[in-house]
C-alpha cells in the first residue's frame, strides 16, 4: 500500500505548480554532445517505456524528437565512466548512492565513476528532485543502461575473439574468457571507435540479495572537497568580469511600485540600477557597494491589506472551496459509508490539528550566477528542478529553451524549498542589463521571506471505535496543508478523507515530506486519543487496527529498540510512538521526554524504518538520523510569524531551529528488506517524529498538544491543561 | 585604502574599507570562498574562521579589528597536503550531508581542540552551539571530534 503512483507525481507537480510566482511583470522584449564526450561507448535511451514519463524525454517537444537522443553513460578509453542524470545533489547523498549502482551493474569501481548532475545541455530531462522519487526511479534507470553497457561489450569482446558469449565474464571493468584467460578492459575494447549502444529490452538486473557494491557503505563523493573548503556552492562560482547584484524587495507581499528615486544609488561610481515593471535591482563592483546602493534607493510601494497570523486557522477554513468531489480536483478518498460507520460506533471522537507556517531554512540561502553570451544565457543556481528553471528563463526572456543553460552545483541543501528559479530569472535580468555576470546570493532575510513556505492548515478528524477498540470510521479533513499521506496505514471499513485547497495568505509550497508530516502528526496524535477513549496502550491499539505487514515490523521494530513500556512514565518523564507510512517506505518513532516545570527535554528517540532494499546503510543512517532532527524543530518551535503582507520573524535570531543543545540521544533502527526493490528515504523518516513526542508529553503531563509547533514557549500553563492524566478518556459514549 | 591582512600564513593587501566585513573580503577579494554566508548576523557559525586560533563570526567582523591578527580559513588547514586530524574525522565519520556548515563546523572544532584538546561531550555541544547543521548531522559532528580528540590520533593544535 501507499506505493507511489502517477497520481502521486501529478500532486508533487501540482503542489509546484501552486507555488505562487514572484512579481516582477518584466517588459522585455543540441547539443555538441557526442564531440564533447570523444570517442569510447556512449549508451542512449530509446524512449519507449512508462518508466522515462518521469526522468526521460518528457513535455518538451523538442526532446521527444528522435534525433534528441538522450546519452545516460558513457565509458571512455582510459576506463572512466561518466553518467548523466538530470537529478541534483543537495545532501541526500545520490552523488553516491546512483554511483554504487552504476558500479554494481557495469562490475567497475565504484571510484572509477563520474555523474554529471543537473546540467541541462548535458544530462536527460528530468522533472526535479522531489518526492524521494530518485531511488526508486533515477536508480532502476542507470542500472538499466548500466547493465545494458556491459551486455554490449560482452558482444563486443565475444566478436572480437570469435568466442561465444556465454563463456565471458564482466568484472573488474573489463571482460575476460575463462577458457583462454584472456582479458581486455573496457578502454581497450572501446578503443578508438564511436559506439553508441541503444538499450534494448531490459536487461537482467542484479537482484539486491547479490549486491556487492550497492548495498554497502561506500563514502561519500568528494567528502574531501567539502572537508577543505574547495567544493564549489552556486553561491561560490566566479566568473571573469563577475559583478554582486541586489534586489530591491517591496514593502509587503502583492505590493506594487507606486513611484522610485534612484538617483542616490546612480551617484555611487560602477553601480548600475535595473527598473524593469515591479522589478527593481542594482550591481555593483563588490557586494558592499551593491548593498549601500539599494540602501540609497527611494521607493514607495502599495500593498493591499492582508490575513494575519491571528486569524489564519479560521480563515484557511473558511476560504475552503466546496467543489472538491470534480474530476481532477484535489483528492478524496471513500470507502464504506463514513455516516453508517459513525452512527455505528460504540464511541466517536472529533478533534481539529493545526499546522504553522514553517521554513526550510536551507544554510545555502538562494544563490544564481548568470552569464549572458551571444544571446545565450548560462547560469549556476542551487535548484531541485534544472529544467523548470531552464523554462523559466526561457520563458522570462523570451528565447528558446536551447539558450538557456542551468547548471546545478551540489547545493547547500533544498528539503523541498528549492523548486523555483528566483534567484537564478533575477541574476540574469541583472545580468542582462549590466552586460556583464553576476552573482545574487539572497540574505537570510529574503530566503525567510521570498522563499516560500510549509504551508499551514487545519486538519479535523472524526473518528468511530468499537469497545474492543477496532476502529471502524475515519473522517479526516485537511484545510490548506496539502494531500500527501492523507490516508492512513490502519484497516477502517469506514473512511471519507478529503483535502480542501484555500487562497493561501502567503507563497506555500514543497516541504520535506510534502503535507505528509502534518497529516501524520494530525493522525497519529488522534490515534493516541482513541487508545486513551478504549482505555488501550498505544503500540497494542495501534497493532489491533493494523493489517500491512510493513507497517507492523517497523512498529515493532522501533518498540523493541526502544523498550515499550519496559519503564513506567511518570508526571516527569513519558513515552510516545507513531507510526508512518509513505512513497514506499515505513517508519515508527518513540521518544521519551522529561518534563521540568514548563520545560519539555527530548531525551531520546528511536526510529526504525524501512526502503526496502538498501542502497547505501551508512547514507541512509545520517538521513534518517537528519530527519529527526529537523522533525524536532517543526515539533517543538520552529513557525513564521507574519501580520498584513509581512514576515515579522525573517531572522535565525527570531527563528528558531535545532541546535546541538537541542538534540536527543538518537537510534536509528535499519530494516533491511532485500526482497524488496529501494524507494526513497528523504522525506518519510520525518513525518512521525512530531506525534511521537506529542504523545510522549501527553503520556507525562496529561496535556494533549494539537498544534504544531507544539511548545514554542514551553508547556501551557497548569490551567490550560484540559486531560488531566486520572481524569477519565474525552471521548463521546453513543 | 589598501589594507594589509594575514591570511592562512601570507601577507595580502586588500583594497577594501576598514568597515567591509572579513566574509566578504575572504570569499569576493581573496577568492577563498570555503567560508560560508549563512546568515549575516552571526547566529549560524557557516563563516567561522580563526582569529589568531580564536573562534570569530566573519561575518560581523570589520577589517578594522582583523588587521594585524592571524586569520586562519578552512583553506588553511591541510599542511602539506595532509589534512588536518578534524578534517580527516570529519570524512571519516561523514559529518555532513549538504556539508555547506562543515567549513564553519571545522573551524569551530579546532578552535575547541586548541583551547581544550580533551573536551567532553557537554563541551563539545556547549563549544559548537552556535553552528547550525540544518540537515541534522549534529551526532556525527558530535563523533568527529570526539574522533579527532582521541590521543591515538596523534591531535596537533
Amino acid at each position: 500500500m501507499n506505493e507511489p503512483t502517477t497520481n502521486d507525481l501529478l500532486l508533487e507537480e501540482n503542489e509546484h505548480a501552486a507555488i505562487r510566482p514572484l512579481r516582477y511583470n518584466f517588459a522585455l522584449g543540441r547539443r555538441e554532445f557526442f564531440k564533447l564526450l570523444g570517442s569510447g561507448m556512449v549508451v542512449c535511451l530509446c524512449v519507449r517505456s512508462a518508466r522515462t514519463q518521469e526522468s526521460g524525454a518528457h513535455r518538451h517537444s523538442e526532446d521527444e524528437l528522435p534525433q534528441s537522443i538522450q546519452a545516460w553513460l558513457h565509458i571512455a578509453e582510459d576506463g572512466r565512466v561518466t553518467v548523466y542524470t538530470g537529478k541534483v545533489e543537495v545532501g541526500q547523498n545520490i552523488r553516491t548512492s546512483l554511483a554504487q549502482q552504476v558500479a554494481e551493474e557495469l562490475r567497475v569501481a565504484a571510484g572509477s565513476i563520474e555523474l554529471i548532475m543537473g546540467d541541462t545541455a548535458l544530462t536527460p530531462y528530468d522533472m526535479g528532485t522531489f518526492g524521494s522519487r530518485t531511488t526508486p526511479t533515477m536508480g532502476p534507470q542507470l542500472r538499466n543502461v548500466s547493465a545494458a553497457a556491459r551486455e554490449a561489450l560482452i558482444d563486443l569482446a565475444a566478436e572480437r575473439w570469435h568466442v561465444d558469449r556465454s563463456l565471458l565474464v564482466a568484472a573488474d571493468g573489463g571482460i575476460s574468457d575463462r577458457h583462454s584467460h584472456r582479458s581486455f578492459t573496457y578502454g581497450e575494447l572501446t578503443k578508438g571507435q564511436e559506439l553508441v549502444q541503444m538499450i534494448g529490452d531490459d536487461p537482467a538486473l542484479e537482484p539486491p540479495s547479490r549486491w556487492r557494491i550497492a548495498g554497502t557503505a561506500v563514502p561519500k563523493v568528494d567528502g574531501r572537497a567539502f572537508v577543505t573548503g574547495k567544493h564549489q556552492y552556486s553561491s561560490d562560482v566566479i566568473r571573469p568580469g563577475m559583478l554582486h547584484g541586489r534586489v530591491l524587495r517591496p514593502s509587503a507581499f502583492r505590493a506594487t511600485l507606486q513611484s522610485l528615486d534612484p538617483s542616490g544609488a546612480k551617484q555611487i561610481p560602477g553601480v548600475t540600477v535595473v527598473r524593469d515593471g515591479d522589478f527593481v535591482g542594482v550591481t555593483a563592483p563588490d557586494l558592499g557597494t551593491a548593498t549601500k546602493a539599494l540602501e540609497a534607493i527611494h521607493a514607495e510601494w502599495t500593498a493591499p491589506s492582508q490575513t494575519s497570523e491571528a486569524t489564519l486557522f479560521e480563515d484557511v477554513r473558511k476560504a475552503a472551496t466546496g467543489e472538491t468531489d470534480n474530476p481532477g480536483g484535489p483528492p478524496r478518498f471513500t470507502s464504506g459509508s463514513i455516516e453508517q460507520g459513525l452512527s455505528s460506533a460504540d464511541q466517536t471522537l472529533a478533534q481539529s490539528y493545526r499546522v504553522s507556517y514553517i521554513a526550510h531554512v536551507p544554510l545555502e540561502p538562494r544563490a544564481a550566477v548568470a552569464e549572458w553570451q551571444d544571446g545565450k544565457l548560462t547560469v549556476w543556481t542551487g535548484t531541485q528542478r534544472p529544467f523548470g528553471v531552464r523554462d523559466e528563463l526561457a520563458q522570462a526572456f523570451r528565447i528558446p529553451t536551447d539558450k538557456v543553460r542551468v547548471l546545478v552545483p551540489d547545493t547547500g541543501a533544498a528539503y523541498g524549498g528549492k523548486h523555483t528559479g528566483d534567484a537564478a530569472v533575477e541574476a540574469a535580468r541583472l545580468a542582462k542589463a549590466a552586460g556583464q555576470p553576476v552573482k545574487l546570493v539572497w540574505t537570510r532575510e529574503e530566503e525567510f521571506t521570498w522563499a516560500y513556505f510549509r504551508p499551514a492548515g487545519v486538519i479535523d478528524v472524526k473518528s468511530g471505535i468499537r469497545h474492543d477498540g477496532s476502529l471502524i470510521a475515519w473522517r479526516f479533513d485537511n484545510y490548506n496543508s496539502g494531500p500527501s499521506g492523507l490516508r492512513p496505514p490502519y484497516s477502517i471499513a469506514h473512511q471519507a478523507i478529503e483535502f480542501h485547497p484555500t487562497d493561501p495568505p502567503l507563497r506555500q509550497g514543497s516541504y520535506r515530506g510534502l503535507a505528509a508530516p502534518a497529516n501524520h502528526f494530525a493522525r497519529e496524535v488522534h490515534m493516541d486519543e482513541l487508545a486513551q477513549v478504549v482505555g488501550m496502550d498505544p503500540l497494542e491499539f495501534r497493532r489491533k487496527n493494523l493489517s500491512d505487514a510493513r507497517a507492523r515490523a517497523v512498529l515493532e521494530a522501533a518498540a523493541q529498540k526502544f523498550g515499550w513500556k519496559r519503564e513506567k512514565s511518570s508526571p516527569t518523564r513519558g513515552f510516545g510512538i507513531a507510526l508512518g507510512a509513505e512513497k514506499g517506505s515505513y517508519v515508527a518513532t518513540c521518544a521519551e521526554v522529561e518534563i521540568a516545570g514548563r520545560e519539555v527535554q527530548v531525551k531520546r528517540v528511536v526510529e526504525a524504518f524501512e526502503c526496502g532494499a538498501v542502497v547505501n546503510p551508512n547514507g541512509l543512517e545520517n538521513q534518517v538520523a537528519g530527519a529527526i532532527v529537523m522533525g524536532l524543530g517543526g515539533a517543538l518551535f520552529e513557525a513564521i510569524h507574519f501580520d498584513n503582507g509581512r514576515i515579522l520573524n525573517p531572522h535565525l535570531v527570531a527563528y528558531r531551529v535545532p541546535r546541538f543543545s537541542d538534540l536527543p540521544k538518537i537510534e536509528v533502527e535499519i530494516v533491511n528488506r532485500r526482497d524488496l526493490a529501494p524507494a526513497g528515504a528523504g522525506e518519510t523518516p520525518i513525518m512521525a517524529v512530531a506525534p511521537a513526542i506529542g504523545n510522549a508529553i501527553f503520556d507525562a503531563t496529561g496535556i494533549r498538544l494539537r498544534s504544531l509547533p507544539m511548545i514554542p514557549d514551553g508547556l501551557p500553563p497548569a490551567k490550560a491543561r484540559e486531560t488531566p492524566r486520572s481524569k477519565p478518556p474525552a471521548g463521546h459514549d453513543r | 585604502m589598501p589594507v594589509l591582512l594575514s591570511v592562512n600564513g601570507a601577507e595580502h593587501r586588500v583594497d577594501a574599507s576598514p568597515d567591509s566585513k572579513l566574509l566578504y573580503v575572504l570569499r569576493d577579494s581573496l577568492g577563498l570562498t570555503g567560508t560560508k554566508y549563512g546568515c549575516g548576523e552571526g547566529m549560524c557559525g557557516a563563516c567561522t574562521v580563526l582569529l589568531d586560533g580564536k573562534p570569530a563570526r566573519s561575518c560581523q567582523a570589520p577589517l578594522s579589528v582583523v588587521v594585524g591578527k592571524k586569520i586562519t580559513t578552512i583553506e588553511g588547514l591541510e599542511e602539506n597536503g595532509r589534512l588536518h586530524p578534524v578534517q580527516e574525522a570529519f570524512v571519516a565519520a561523514e559529518a555532513f550531508q549538504c556539508a555547506y556548515c562543515t567549513s564553519g563546523m571545522i573551524m569551530a572544532a579546532v578552535a575547541l581542540l586548541r583551547r581544550n584538546p580533551q573536551p567532553s561531550q557537554e563541551e563539545i555541544i556547549h563549544a559548537l552551539d552556535g553552528n547550525l547543521c540544518r540537515c541534522g548531522t549534529y551526532p556525527r559532528i558530535v563523533a568527529a571530534v570526539r574522533q579527532a580528540a582521541t590521543p591515538a590520533k596523534g591531535l596537533v593544535g
